[in-house]
């Protein structure tokens, strides 16, 4: 019934269930059912690659919902996604025990080496399970909060908020990279043995979090639908784009932005944490510009204000990223910046939107006329054409 | 020296700080027991030395139709500004009613307190339908939460049918506002201003950019709502704010030069030195 109501008129958004449905059953089925030398099977580096997809595209749906939604531009999401990994990176070094090279029960190996004497107040906790997902949410949540509710009070929009958001993801760079942190620094946390008990590397703890991933992503793009469907979402959507006469309609537009930063910073903070366990490394890299810039070039390119875009944006780019950093590994950082001028010259609306012209030219005829005018005047016959 | 009478302002202890004050009912506290509906008196605003307003004083009464005429420059739109929110006044008083100080209220305040207002240039939800312009304009629970939840009762939506035929969009009220007309934006606009229920309404330059016909049927509009609202009217087309001013209020540099009727005010040497120049 609410799936009904949230899906109505969003052909994207039901493929994209239907295909995640089929990622939870079929994962399974094709990496611990079939056995390995058949034609089938899926091998478990395809699974974890798949998984990071997904935590990819949560991300995206993260950002296109402020985004495309709201109008904020964060350059800072990765700030999160980030922060949400970190916490899941602490549990995972609780976990490892004394299994460590220092073999020292009671502190991670980066503290041993530093001749730490004792594990610092903010790590207590993290042995727990519950505690650190609690923290995967409530950390990146409170500084989206904290951060949300000062920059929107100020009125600070558009590009200047842009800057200060990646400033933000610059800073807890830096500050991580420090060693008297306490969170490794450059090196980050690593050399994870297990995840709630799970052997971290065995195929099935691989599967399980595929599959947690996709459900996840799943259940966030219903939250996202439900909020843009609702009144709060068009409320967002009218604030974008005139703010000052929603204010004038009544509307306490900071606070309307600001929980959804908030929400979206969530849900980029749970994308961190499902993918820290499946690359099995966080360290401060993951603040870099940069990484905040490929977002955004991922939901352009998948297109904004859609969700199911940004989710096919994350997929399409990171498999470019896959297949040319292997084949031409130099290349990468140069396709990225084509991409992102082409897309914002010619295609505003991004793949959804090149689906959507092509569907409407089908639909009026002027697509398969253009194709005929082509196909004449490279003389290649075509099925309608009289001679 | 700036930083300590700041310091010392901030720990007098014979003012309570505006936050801390209860918002005020505007249903109940509302008193216009003695005529008007606005009291905007002695406001003064500069903007980097260049006084906008200049100890304005100006009195609305319930259910007035005024009309604001002045050259660029005057300080119409300032003085919008300061009724609504979003500028505060150097000093002065502006008071809704008797008792409500619209001076320590913020913008969204006063809009669901029953001041509704009409940008110069139309502003419109483009991306919505008109529909859903005048369901967002509606006044309701404003706040995050409630928002999330919302559902449109039948009397809400009779209320909207309503407006949309006041405001002659009833067949395109499934369309996107963005693909109106600009007479049309313009009266969408207004629409979503009386889904406010406001009490004043601020209108500014209502019939910039409409064609003949529109501009009558305008007029025809804002005459209709003077009595149950006041209406104030920041205007330049001349015929069109004698067509339905009964008070005009002429501004200059930022301070009242004239008031009275249009015959008054068109005759008096001032004004007319003023707009023909010296």
């Amino acid at each position: 019934m609410l799936l009904q109501r949230l899906l109505s008129h969003d052909r994207g958004g039901q493929i994209l269930l239907v295909l995640l449905l089929a990622v939870m059953v079929l994962v399974p089925v094709l990496n611990l059912a079939v056995p390995a030398d058949s034609p089938f099977h899926l091998s478990t580096t395809t699974v974890t690659l798949l998984g990071k997809y997904l935590c990819y595209a949560l991300l995206a749906l993260a950002l296109d919902l402020i985004w495309g939604y709201c109008g904020i531009l964060s350059l800072g999401h990765a700030a999160f996604f980030g922060l949400g990994g970190y916490a899941m990176g602490m549990y995972l070094m609780r976990q490892i025990g004394d299994r460590g090279v220092y073999g020292n029960a009671e502190l991670p190996d980066f503290m041993v080496f530093l001749n730490w004497q004792e594990l610092p107040w903010y790590w207590l906790g993290f042995d727990q399970f519950w505690f650190a997902a609690l923290m995967v949410v409530l950390v990146p949540g409170l500084l989206a909060g904290i951060f949300g509710y000062l920059a929107f009070r100020s009125r600070v929009t558009g590009v200047y908020l842009s800057i200060i958001t990646q400033a933000l993801t610059v800073a807890l760079m830096l500050a991580f990279e420090l060693n008297s942190m306490g969170f490794g620094g450059t090196n980050g946390l690593t050399d994870f043995k297990e995840i709630l008990g799970a052997p971290i590397t065995a195929d099935s703890t691989r599967v399980a979090l595929c599959v947690a991933s996709a459900l996840m992503l799943a259940l966030a793009y219903l939250l996202c639908r439900a909020i843009v469907t609702s009144r709060y979402g068009r409320i967002v959507l009218a604030l974008r784009d005139a703010e000052s006469r929603t204010r004038f309609c009544g509307y306490k537009v900071e606070h309307f932005k600001l929980w959804l930063f908030v929400f979206s910073a969530v849900l980029a903070a749970i994308a961190g944490a499902l993918y820290v366990p499946q690359v099995g490394i966080i360290n401060p890299g993951e603040f870099k510009p940069l990484n905040s810039i490929e977002l955004v070039v991922w939901v352009a390119v998948g297109g904004r204000a859609t969700l199911y875009g940004a989710v096919a944006g994350a997929f399409s780019v990171n498999y470019a990223k896959t297949w040319l950093t292997s084949v031409y590994p130099e290349a990468w950082l140069f396709a990225l910046g084509a991409l992102f001028v082409l897309v914002t010259l010619f295609l505003p609306k991004g793949l959804v939107g090149v689906v959507a012209t092509l569907r409407q030219a089908r639909a009026d005829g002027s697509l398969q006329r253009n194709w005929q005018r082509l196909a004449s005047r490279f003389g290649v016959p075509t099925k309608g054409e009289q001679p | 020296m700036k930083l300590l009478d700041s310091a010392r302002e901030g720990l007098r202890r014979d003012r309570v700080f505006d936050f801390m004050l209860p918002p005020p009912n505007f249903s109940e506290d509302l008193d216009t027991r003695h005529g008007p509906i606005l009291y905007v008196e002695d406001v003064s605003v500069s903007f980097d030395g260049f006084r906008a307003l200049n100890n304005l004083t100006l009195y609305i009464n319930d259910g007035e139709l005024r009309c604001i005429i002045g050259p660029n420059g005057a300080g119409k739109t300032t003085m919008m500004d300061v009724i609504t929110g979003r500028t505060r006044p150097d000093s002065g008083s502006v008071w809704f009613g008797q008792n409500i100080d619209l001076l320590r209220l913020s913008e969204h305040q006063i809009a669901q307190g029953g001041i509704g207002r009409k940008f110069q240039k139309p502003t419109v939800f483009e991306h919505l339908s008109v529909f859903e312009n005048l369901e967002l304009a509606m006044a309701s629970d404003k706040r995050v939460w409630p928002n999330l939840w919302f559902r449109l009762t039948g009397e809400q939506r009779d209320r909207i049918d309503e407006i949309l035929q006041l405001v002659r969009l009833t067949d395109h009220a499934r369309r996107r506002a963005g693909a109106l007309s600009h007479g049309q934006k313009q009266w969408l606009e207004i629409g979503m201003l009386l889904m406010q229920n406001p009490r004043v309404l601020l209108v500014d330059e209502p019939v910039a950019g409409m064609t003949f016909e529109e501009t009558e049927r305008t007029a025809e509009l804002l005459t209709s709502l003077a009595g149950r609202h006041s209406v104030i009217v920041v205007e330049h087309d001349m015929a069109f704010v004698r067509s339905i001013a009964r008070t005009v209020t002429v501004l200059h540099q930022g301070s009242v030069l004239a008031e009275g009727s249009m015959d008054a005010v068109q005759n008096d040497p001032r004004v007319i030195e003023v707009y023909l120049g010296e």
